[in-house]
């Protein structure tokens, strides 16, 4: 959505590990959750959110571009990208 | 030889990358990573480890989109030679020039320490200076050296001979134990582990020594 008022919008860019990849730091959490007494959690997957401020006018394919280039690997990443 | 070494903000064995390619009889450009273009005659490029861009985003993905990494794939493409160590590896998987990823060592601690490295191919001339089989001990420095890549391509990898080095005791995870690959032409080299910091007695080890001549060695001719 873009803003009626400003010149800038917001796009919101959440970075997650793929299914399959070993996340050892997510893993590191949950054991440190199990130490700390919370049982049952079964899985933790870190990942990244990225706030842009973008231009007026950005659409979410430059977006899509920019996590293809730069933002996510995505050998080893899967990304979303949530306008405004 | 002519070698390039690029320095990034944030390269901290750009140095001793440049004495290793120079007791080995290189002559050494140092290119800061704004440069556009590498030096006339280039022989090879060399990318040398630490934290380029202090691994903000993910280790090597800022200096892999850098103004001096477009004229590195150029050259590569052109047939050119690319030695990546350590940030230099993960920066050679961000550009794509070879395939895979360093992912956070499974153990999660940095490690500094000298490795076995059994040399699988002497067929490159990285490599040739060694027997395959044979067994050198190179230090190595990262926290993020956990190659990881599809089975596809762990496959196709060692199906092609492209698996230079591996640790004869995995420290940090790496599928296929893989410390080290070659591109498709076996032109580029990535490895974690620092030969640069083997390569004269004063380091404490000189296993890495041989690399370098027989680099040094092959491309005087070129």
């Amino acid at each position: 959505m873009k803003n009626n008022e400003g010149q800038t919008m917001k796009a919101t860019v959440h970075i997650m590990l793929k299914n399959g990849v070993l996340d050892p730091q997510g893993e590191a959490v949950r054991h440190a959750l199990g130490a700390l007494g919370f049982d049952g959690v079964q899985g933790v997957r870190q990942g990244k959110v990225i706030e842009l401020d973008l231009a007026d006018g950005a659409t979410e394919a430059d977006v899509t571009a920019m996590c293809e280039k730069l933002l996510a690997n995505t050998v080893i990443e899967s990304y979303s990208v949530e306008m405004g | 030889m002519h070698a390039a070494v690029i320095v990034f903000p944030g390269s901290n064995c750009d140095r001793d990358l440049a004495v290793a390619f120079e007791a080995a009889g290189a002559k050494v450009s140092m290119v800061w990573h704004k440069d556009s273009s590498l030096p006339q005659g280039v022989d090879i490029v060399g990318i040398p480890g630490g934290f380029s861009f202090g691994d903000y985003l993910r280790c090597g993905a800022i200096a892999a989109n850098s103004p001096i990494c477009r004229s590195v794939a150029a050259h590569a493409e052109r047939g050119g030679y690319v030695l990546g160590v350590c940030n230099g590896f993960q920066v050679l998987t961000e550009t794509g020039l070879l395939p895979g990823v360093l992912l956070r060592n499974a153990g999660l601690k940095y490690i500094c320490q000298a490795v076995g490295l059994k040399v699988e191919t002497s067929q490159s001339v990285y490599t040739e200076g060694y027997n395959a089989g044979d067994v050198i001990d190179i230090p190595i420095a990262h926290h993020d050296g956990n190659y990881f890549a599809d089975d596809e391509t762990i496959a196709r990898l060692q199906g092609e001979d492209r698996v230079a080095f591996s640790y004869t005791s995995n420290p940090n995870g790496a599928r296929a134990d893989i410390a080290g690959i070659l591109s498709d032409n076996r032109r580029v080299l990535g490895m974690m582990p620092h030969p640069e910091r083997a390569a004269d007695a004063g380091h404490g080890g000189t296993d890495g020594q041989a690399l370098f001549r027989a680099l040094a060695g092959a491309l005087v001719k070129a």
